[in-house]
């Protein structure tokens, strides 16, 4: 036996990277996948025309996922939560996903704190995003994104 | 029967910020996925998430077919009065399954 010399192993994972993403590029065009521009039609389906700031809404995501099927998330939103300014709604959204909406959160002044996690499925590498609607009427943008080895919907 | 799982403080003070954590099982089937037979399976989905507390819902969650299998969430409310917290998960059919955490604000 003879451990495989770092340029092999090197070699080996690349081969191993091309080989999903060959089966990703292959699945693919089998489903309808979101893009850039349904997840902007999405934020404006839900949140109107208002302009979307950026700030304040921050996204937390794992640099790498092994698995699209299961991935952290935490999205959290800067306010006083008080009775007169808080946050009203967040929501999630994926550039890459067959469907751009995620998930759609209503909070409210006795939240006390405006930050939620759940775990979310990623059909492959891209920037999640997620927009929060203050009391004001205010639209908050913060965005994160993960590098996704093996993509959801391909898989068990 | 869905397993149901909570995380919730049992005490807390007056005005204190508490986490929630709750998860429910579930398949969240998005409808994009073959079966061995290589149909389709059908999408199955829970698509609402609320929680209750004090008279007032306090959380409510709209669900798409990208919130993972098992779906949980972790999320914070003001604690006021001393009462039941009602976590309710209803599905695409109607089907829905609630659990209740009793809290004591002291």
């Amino acid at each position: 036996m003879k451990t495989p010399s770092r340029h092999t192993a090197l070699a080996r994972r690349s081969f191993l990277q091309l080989g999903a993403a060959g089966i990703a590029a292959a699945a693919l065009p089998l489903q309808a996948a979101a893009d850039a521009a349904d997840a902007d039609a999405a934020i404006r389906e839900i949140f109107g025309d208002k302009p979307l700031n950026e700030g304040r809404v921050s996204v937390k995501l794992p640099p790498i996922a092994e698995n699209g099927n299961s991935v952290a998330i935490t999205v959290a939103a800067e306010s006083l939560m008080s009775p007169d300014d808080y946050v009203r709604r967040i929501a999630i959204f994926s550039p890459r996903n067959p469907i751009a909406e995620v998930a759609l959160f209503k909070l409210g002044p006795r939240a006390g704190k405006a930050e939620i996690s759940t775990r979310i499925r990623m059909a492959g590498t891209q920037r999640i995003r997620a927009v929060a609607e203050m009391s004001d009427g205010t639209l908050w943008h913060g965005s994160a994104s993960t590098v996704v080895t093996l993509a959801a919907c391909l898989i068990g | 029967m869905a397993t149901i799982r909570i995380a919730a403080p049992d005490t807390a003070s007056a005005g204190e910020v508490i986490e929630l954590k709750a998860l429910i099982q579930h398949p969240m089937e998005t409808g994009y996925r073959s079966g061995p037979d290589g149909k389709r399976i059908e999408r199955d989905i829970i698509e609402k998430f609320e929680v209750t507390y004090d008279g007032e819902t306090v959380f409510e969650a709209d669900l798409q077919p990208g919130i993972a299998a098992n779906p949980i969430f972790t999320f914070y409310t003001r604690a006021t009065a001393s009462g039941p917290i009602v976590f309710k998960w209803t599905d695409q059919d109607g089907e829905s399954w609630s659990e209740t955490h009793d809290l004591t604000v002291e």
